[in-house]
């Protein structure tokens, strides 16, 4: 029986992730000579991709791109991060959920979150709101505090006033309502050029003052049209940076109409 | 080149082991293929170079010249299949001259092979040769650590099994020029659509007897595409917080001022900028 432990376990074998294979350390000290045996198992996985909202005066917009990938292999060109959340009955507030990070976690999350919201809707005879549901996604997000859902999630829906409602969140629940939010592989390169282009940050009204007296430019609800435009040009930006963003994008327009879907090709190499 | 400069080695290791993070190279995380046909050698490659996740050059060269006749891929460090082909293209090119004759590519393989093994694997070249000499057409492709192989068709770098495929599904032996260039290009296309280290364009170099011909950017399956909106901001839109004007008259007191009259200034370079 003891010699069936003895050489270096299957590293394929079931129990054991990918990556980590168990590693036997030399301990120093003369006392364990033998040696401890370390075994690993890291459950996570990054799945590339990136994500982006933006909200407006009466919608939102969740965007994502739909590659799916492991190390520098493409697991499949459309794997979507975005899922409509509450089912479609017809007085149903529409509420969008994007995630991106490790999909599986994104996968168990954006279904944990449906049944709530639906299971609400069966207990309390009335919709949840956007407000509540974020809350809620951001106590789902705690609930793991210590074995995390390792996605950035973007909830999108309108507000009691109809109003475009993005909440942005961390990998633990930490949650803000905001304007615009890029999350994912390529937030770090979408995240400047919203800040300039939807909140004017950097942009002054020229000819309004000299030097620091010059004011900066007001940001104001852009309308629908110009923020598609802006959605799409940050992703077709990202994908010639960034090689885990690609093949696809899909869009989700929250209206007080329901959710629209839009798709387009990215490029795909 | 005498060697390398190895000063800071000690100081390096001090660092890194006090958490400093090494500096992160430019990798050519890569397809590079060869193939070798009736009367010459196709080799091919992809232009992506990336650091990282992020796409360092979207157009770069990985086909480089060695001599007349003899060309190389390179995969791996950007900086090590640079100076490496650099280094053995001179030596070869003094080789020629002392010897009388023409290169040879076991030659250049051979002073490659040997150059990358005394440096262990740390110099991270991993390079496909090929050329025809005297002695016929030959292929190789040399590790960094300093191995070598002897193939009729061969693929590198991180697209090296998404190349491989098309070569076993699709390679047969007396090909044409023409046949073999098509092979070596849809290697390479395998590799930049389903390897994420490989992308954008299709560089070849065809090596006959007679000459050897680089058709830089052969394919481009990736052209960028235009953007929906206009980013240019109107004048005014940073603010000046401090102007100071110096004159030509106090600029002469520094440097030799020349008056251009009104013909152009030549330009050495010029560089793609959005005209839209």
């Amino acid at each position: 029986m003891g010699s069936i432990f003895q050489g270096a376990p299957i590293p394929e074998g079931p129990g054991y992730s990918f990556r980590e294979t168990p590693a036997v350390r030399q301990a120093p000290g003369p006392s364990s000579a033998a040696g401890e045996r370390q075994h690993g198992f890291y459950p996570y996985t990054d799945n590339g991709g990136s994500t982006l909202g933006i909200s407006g005066a009466d919608f939102a917009i969740l965007a994502g791109d739909t590659r799916s990938t492991s190390g520098y292999n493409i697991n499949t060109r459309y794997a979507p991060k975005l899922y409509k959340i509450g089912g479609d009955a017809p007085d149903t507030p529409p509420i969008a959920l994007s995630v991106v990070g490790f999909a599986a976690d994104g996968a168990a999350l954006a279904e944990r979150l449906d049944t709530i919201v639906k299971m609400y809707r069966y207990q309390h005879g009335k919709p949840m709101g956007v407000a509540a549901c974020a809350q809620r996604l951001s106590h789902l997000l705690y609930m793991k505090r210590f074995f995390p859902f390792y996605v950035a999630a973007i909830l999108a829906g309108l507000d009691e006033s109809g109003r475009g409602a993005l909440y942005s969140y961390d990998p633990v629940g930490s949650y803000e309502r905001e304007q615009c939010r890029a999350g994912g592989a390529a937030a770090s390169l979408i995240m400047p050029f919203l800040d300039n282009q939807v909140n004017f940050k950097n942009q002054n009204v020229p000819g309004s003052g000299q030097g620091h007296a010059l004011e900066p430019r007001k940001p104001y609800d852009l309308p629908r049209g110009t923020v598609e435009e802006l959605v799409q040009d940050a992703f077709t930006s990202a994908v010639e940076r960034h090689i885990e963003v690609g093949d696809g994008l899909q869009m989700m327009i929250i209206t007080r109409d329901g959710i629209e879907e839009v798709y387009r090709d990215l490029k795909k190499d | 080149m005498v060697g390398f400069d190895f000063s800071n080695h000690d100081r390096n290791l001090a660092l890194h082991a006090k958490g400093v993070p090494l500096p992160k190279a430019t990798s050519t995380g890569t397809t590079i293929v060869g193939c070798i046909f009736d009367g010459g050698v196709v080799i091919a490659a992809d232009t992506r170079a990336t650091s990282g996740p992020i796409v360092a050059d979207k157009n770069c060269e990985k086909l480089h010249y060695i001599a007349p006749q003899i060309w190389c891929a390179g995969a791996g460090t950007a900086a090590d299949t640079e100076f490496t082909t650099a280094l053995i293209s001179s030596n070869l090119e003094l080789h020629a001259l002392s010897t009388g004759r023409k290169p040879r590519v076991v030659t250049c393989m051979t002073m490659l092979k040997q150059h990358l093994f005394r440096y262990q694997g740390y110099v991270g070249a991993y390079l496909v040769v090929a050329g025809c000499d005297p002695t016929g057409t030959h292929l190789f492709t040399v590790h960094a650590h300093g191995s070598t192989d002897k193939l009729p068709y061969v693929t590198m770098g991180s697209g090296s099994l998404a190349a491989m495929s098309v070569f076993e599904s699709q390679w047969k032996p007396q090909l044409t020029r023409d046949e073999a260039v098509k092979l070596c290009a849809d290697a390479i296309q395998s590799g930049i659509f389903n390897d994420l280290g490989s992308g954008s364009n299709v560089d070849v170099c065809v090596i006959t007897n007679e000459k050897a011909t680089l058709l830089r950017n052969y394919i481009t399956p990736n052209v960028r595409e235009e953007k929906l909106r206009d980013y240019r901001f109107p004048r005014g839109t940073t603010a000046v917080l401090n102007e100071k004007v110096i004159k030509r008259e106090d600029l002469s007191k520094y440097v030799t001022v020349h008056e251009i009259g009104d013909e152009q200034p030549t330009t050495a370079e010029t560089m793609d900028v959005d005209t839209t």
